[in-house]
């Protein structure tokens, strides 16, 4: 028995020294971390779907920054990978017990994380969705999110307006099956483009979700199956740079014309260098913002926000087409994110 | 929560009379993990006034039921020397076929419960076949099982997440006041279910059975112990008790999720290292693995009141897995010497 004394000491120990390294952590993280209960400071809740894309990490940085001016405290928390519902639901139920008076979620499965939803509107707390809606849409208390749909339909207007007349050879580089903002985009380029699925004009669809590595394969293997592609669609602009490093090898980097969708600074400065013909930009900072103040507004008075707010979307592009209104990469580099 | 692991642990101690010689067989490594958690208790609840609320603590374990229940099993596995990685797709499989099966409504939502663990039950038998059979290292056949699982998941489902479900599977997520504080029932099953366990491997000849499999393969074959038929069911026991997480999973969720249990292979062994069980095998206690689950409960809870971000939990969790292996480490070597 000597020695489970000892593990138990040791363990202690650790324990102890985990338990201050955090302190520290927390301390320098949050100014003001520590004794949850302190009435007064309202406590807004922020859930992302994951912890590692510059996207969320944008959308944090912006929700901190609107705390601070508002004089908010912001905790954070995040799905463990792209699709961890668990993790939300996880989320969401400490949150409601450390007190917060409004939660902002994007969610990772738009149906699975209603029930967890429900029960925080029961106690009392606001949820609104930032970036993708909950099905169904009114599951949250509202909606903050760039209209994806229209995101996908402004790059769809401009490759048409680019091809000007030329026969189209399409490849889509989607996101992953059953994930709503992949399939309105992808729906919103198509009706931009003026056709539908099926068309015979694209000959090459592929996931990747949304990772550079997996767009250059998909890339890769759209040109093994049809080596005359020159328009390729993709879900973001990862997903774009691979499928532009696969066309390089192949010498085609110059003939083939890449639209996508977001707008990270990677991404514009990607569209600056002709890489990407041309972008539809959102912005996660103004989304973040915006639920952190509609939270604010609930604690104040209990004025709820409620319905679908756009947080807007713009082309960006050097080489606008006729017919299609754009901004330039001066603009999109002063208002890109990541 | 504590109340509730404390007595059998001392039971189980006061258990295993063994000669001198086989003390290292049956000491019980559960105390280290259990101070542990006490102190990570202690600690959160200077930084956070709602976190011994007991809202709070059943709340805990009723997060952590999942995971502790795919530990559950891991630990079986781990206790022979094994390890199975495919314990998380496996359960994701599980909730699907239940889902699906009862969503449809053609057959009654028992039978679809049932049939949900069967699948899970013919993952682990098929593992279990190709470890002791074919002798292939737990490692691989079960990293290859990963895979398939995983893609059944999401064939079966066409990566729809299952929704309307009947009354029946999700009971288990329903409660039931005990004093202040509402309790799932989910969370009693999964308690009971470690406390099963707790008596069949420190009180039966089956569990001798077991740890001495871990210990030495050859050994407890040659003192007549049918090495072969035991490991088969092991792995297959395993698998219903994935079943049972999944079941207790789509309680907890209240839907059918294909893209469930991404990672939670790797938090069941996690749950199982906390808890003090040598990857080595034949050391450990299942007990111990429900306080490694609650260890690593209390810290995603208990940081997530102080207000830390989640990266910074998944670092914690990561230094503390290193200091368990490492402890663990040092108290063999006692033993041995």
């Amino acid at each position: 028995m000597k020695h489970t004394f000892r593990t138990a000491l040791a363990l202690t120990a650790a324990t102890t020294s985990a338990g201050l390294l955090l302190t520290a952590c927390g301390e320098g993280a949050k100014g003001s971390a520590g004794s949850g209960g302190n009435s007064g400071t309202v406590k807004v809740g922020l859930i992302t779907k994951t912890d590692t894309n510059p996207f969320f990490v944008k959308m944090k940085e912006g929700a901190e920054a609107a705390a601070k001016k508002s004089g908010v405290e912001l905790s954070t928390a995040a799905g463990k990978f792209d699709g961890d519902n668990e993790g939300q639901v996880t989320a969401i139920e400490n949150m409601v017990a450390a007190g917060v008076k409004g939660i902002l979620i994007t969610p990772n499965d738009s149906k699975a994380i209603v029930p967890a939803i429900t029960q925080a509107r029961v106690k009392g707390v606001l949820v609104v969705a930032l970036d993708s809606p909950t099905d169904p849409q009114a599951a949250a208390d509202a909606l903050f999110a760039t209209d994806n749909l229209k995101a996908g339909e402004l790059i769809g207007r401009y490759a048409k307006a680019a091809m000007a007349g030329k026969p189209a050879k399409i490849a889509t580089l989607d996101l992953a099956p059953g994930v709503a903002v992949g399939q309105l985009r992808h729906d919103g380029f198509l009706q931009g483009y003026g056709i539908k699925d099926g068309d015979p004009a694209i000959v090459c669809s592929q996931d990747t979700g949304g990772d550079q590595a997996k767009g250059q394969t998909a890339m890769e293997n759209c040109l093994q199956k049809a080596p005359d592609i020159n328009v390729v669609y993709t879900i973001n602009e990862p997903a774009a740079l691979g499928a532009y490093t696969a066309l390089k090898a192949k010498g085609r980097e110059k003939d083939v014309l890449i639209v996508s969708v977001d707008g990270g600074c990677t991404g514009t400065n990607a569209v600056k260098s002709g890489k990407i013909a041309a972008t539809s930009q959102q912005y996660p900072l103004a989304m973040a913002a915006k639920g952190v103040e509609a939270v604010v507004a609930y604690a104040k008075d209990g004025t709820k926000a409620t319905g679908y707010v756009d947080t807007g979307v713009t082309l960006i592009t050097d080489t606008p087409a006729p017919s299609v209104a754009a901004k330039d990469t001066a603009y999109g580099l002063e208002n890109c994110w990541g | 929560m504590t109340t509730t692991t404390a007595p059998p642990t001392g039971a189980a101690r006061a258990s295993a009379p063994a000669p001198p010689r086989l003390r290292g067989l049956f000491t019980h490594p559960t105390a280290g993990p259990l101070v542990a958690l006490l102190v990570a208790c202690a600690f959160f609840s200077f930084q956070s006034e709602q976190f011994l609320s007991g809202g709070n603590l059943s709340l805990v374990v009723q997060q952590v039921m999942v995971v502790g229940t795919l530990a559950l099993g891991q630990t079986l596995i781990i206790l022979t020397a094994g390890i199975d990685l495919s314990c998380g797709a496996v359960m994701a499989f599980g909730t699907i076929v239940m889902a699906k099966l009862a969503a449809e409504g053609t057959l009654p939502p028992l039978v679809a419960i049932t049939a949900g663990i069967g699948v899970c039950a013919l993952f682990g038998l098929a593992n279990g076949a190709l470890v002791t059979f074919v002798k292939l290292p737990p490692f691989i056949v079960t990293l290859g099982m990963l895979n398939v699982a995983f893609a059944l998941t999401h064939i079966y489902s066409e990566e729809q997440t299952v929704t309307e479900l009947p009354g029946a599977l999700t009971a288990l997520g329903g409660t039931f006041p005990l004093g202040r504080t509402d309790i799932t029932y989910g969370s009693v099953l999964t308690i009971a279910l470690f406390l099963c366990f707790a008596y069949l491997l420190g009180q039966t000849a089956w569990g001798k059975h077991t740890y001495a499999l871990g210990n030495n393969p050859e050994v407890a074959r040659l003192t007549g112990i049918r090495t072969t038929r035991l490991q088969l069911g092991i792995y297959t026991l395993a698998g219903v008790i994935y079943g049972i997480a999944a079941l207790l999973l789509v309680s907890r969720t209240g839907v059918g999720d294909p893209k469930a249990g991404q990672t939670d292979n790797l938090d069941a062994i996690t749950a199982v290292v906390l808890g003090g069980t040598s990857l080595f095998g034949g050391r450990g206690a299942v007990l111990g693995t429900l306080v490694g689950a609650l260890i690593v409960g209390v810290f995603r809870n208990g940081l997530q009141l102080m207000g830390v971000g989640s990266i910074y939990q998944t670092l914690i969790t990561g230094g503390l897995v290193i200091l368990a292996v490492t402890v663990d480490q040092f108290s063999r070597r006692k033993v041995r010497r």
